[in-house]
């Protein structure tokens, strides 16, 4: 696939929400100023009005969803059911999840997509890693940083695997929503932002 | 951009994946928990990570004596009670405790002040480590000279124990306005002001070139109330770390929910007002100048 065909799929003005609860929203608000996209920071279920597309970023996914007000929870729900396109890396990939396992039981995540992911799959922050992760998404290999990192034990037919890694599943993409288990954020490979931008935005 | 190549993948204990962590952490609170129970009730109000303790600051300066590192026994206990990061502390300078530390499978260590020193020259070469170090500071110096030991996170020192807010917004300020100082400045004069302050000139040119510390930089020692998490937000920190500022409280659940909430919405009032309601009392705390000279703790570190 062409890399630079990109952003003007998006329909309307490209505005991209950045949930900015905790974790590192900032530096996924600067890989999409480095795309030339607006990025803006989102706290409070009135600030989704203003944007075409959502990223979920790195974080503790616990904390996020007991910051998340239920509007915003339920608005989230309702614009992705909409199209809006939606990306999580790591903890936003668990709450992105239907089904997680080692989390805590009250644990409610977004039922975004259909996967089940495993919290802390590769174990505590001394088995935390970089690696390099190829993908048709990124017309091939680019550098992922995993910490503390989530892996897909289960997904449904319709969700497809962007990439894989030591066998295990790490990026997966249905319909225009995108759920990666690292942090593309913390590189300067600004590739899987800019596949992101590619995905179909909704009819509003 | 570096080569890639496959003999390149899964490195572990990398600069990039122990600053990461501390990434993951920004926005949040991090809480010292002297017990399982605690834990749980930090993980319950979001906390981001726990500090596992045998005593928060305001016993060990009640009690006095040398503190050392926690029991093992109970820092294993409380990883295995909840899912978020775990963070212990060693003393300054004591290696071997930071050793066991990494044996544990602690997800940080904090090389702190608050313990009794174990050498009153060097701190530890965390580069030896595979696991990250956060490091407290009173000024733009000292955080670069821990950052060059190897720390991949910074905190201010503030006054642990003392629930008085006043030294980690000294620090933080002295921080801020010694990076604000070098706005402008040219090679020349960067390596002058390195040798004033005490800090790598090259550490220095990057801190100056990034116009922010190059690692993430919490605020710690103080911090009581939300009122007080917000200050230090609004002040510049990426983060708070509370310590016998929630479970010396009279509502410790309540309270830790309310300072969560005032470091995500640090800069709306209206929210900071809710959250502050009904707390019940915070803690009693220490006026700084009420404490003799030889029992603060900030000055620890070289």
């Amino acid at each position: 696939m062409a890399r630079d065909v990109p952003n003007e799929r998006l329909r309307g003005p490209r505005r991209v929400g950045v949930l900015a609860l905790q974790g590192d929203f900032r530096e996924h608000l600067a890989a999409l100023r480095a795309c030339e996209v607006e990025g803006v920071p989102i706290r409070l279920a009135s600030d989704l009005d203003a944007v075409d597309a959502l990223v979920l970023p790195g974080g503790e996914s616990t904390t996020m969803a007991r910051l998340m007000e239920p509007e915003l929870k339920a608005s989230i729900q309702h614009r992705s059911a909409a199209g809006m396109p939606v990306m999580g890396t790591c903890a936003g990939m668990i709450l992105m999840s239907r089904d997680i396992q080692g989390g805590r039981a009250d644990q409610e995540p977004l039922k975004l997509m259909d996967i089940g992911v495993r919290r802390n799959a590769y174990g505590r922050q001394i088995d935390s890693f970089e690696a390099v992760v190829e993908s048709p998404a990124i017309g091939g290999a680019g550098p992922a940083v995993f910490i503390r990192a989530p892996q897909v034990t289960e997904r449904a037919p319709d969700v497809q695997e962007l990439a894989s890694h030591a066998g295990q599943t790490v990026a997966v993409k249905q319909g225009n929503r995108l759920a990666l288990a690292f942090h593309p954020e913390l590189t300067a490979d600004r590739r899987w932002h800019q596949y992101f931008l590619t995905l179909d935005g909704e009819d509003r | 951009m570096e080569e890639l190549t496959p003999a390149l993948t899964d490195r572990r204990g990398t600069w990039k994946v122990k600053a990461g962590l501390a990434e993951m952490l920004k926005g949040g609170v991090i809480m010292d928990v002297v017990t399982s129970e605690q834990a749980k009730i930090a993980e319950d109000a979001g906390a981001v990570a726990v500090m596992a303790l045998e005593r928060v600051p305001a016993d060990i300066r009640r009690e006095g004596g040398v503190a050392r590192m926690s029991d093992p026994g109970l820092i294993a206990a409380i990883i295995d009670a909840v899912t978020i990061p775990v963070m212990a502390k060693c003393r300054i300078g004591h290696f071997v405790e930071a050793q066991i530390l990494e044996s544990l499978g602690v997800d940080y260590i904090d090389e702190s002040e608050v313990l009794t020193p174990a050498d009153d020259e060097h701190h530890i070469n965390k580069h030896a480590f595979k696991i990250p170090f956060v490091c407290g500071c009173r000024d733009l110096g000292e955080a670069l000279r821990r950052i060059a030991e190897g720390a991949a996170m910074i905190r201010t020192k503030g006054e642990a124990g003392t629930g008085n807010v006043v030294e980690a917004v000294r620090h933080m300020r002295a921080v801020t306005g010694a990076i604000r100082k070098l706005h402008g400045a040219g090679p020349e004069e960067i390596v002058m002001e390195a040798k004033r302050i005490g800090a790598p000139a090259d550490m220095l040119e990057e801190t100056a070139r990034l116009g922010r510390l190059p690692v993430v930089n919490f605020a710690a020692g103080g911090i009581a109330t939300p009122a007080d998490a917000a200050l230090m937000m609004q002040l510049g920190c990426d983060g708070i770390f509370v310590g016998s500022g929630i479970f010396k409280a009279e509502n410790p659940a309540a309270r830790a929910k309310a300072i969560v909430a005032a470091t995500t919405y640090f800069d709306r009032p209206d929210i900071l007002a809710d959250a502050s309601k009904s707390l019940g009392k915070a803690m009693q705390g220490l006026e700084i100048g009420a404490i003799p000279q030889e029992e603060l703790l900030a000055g620890r570190g070289w």
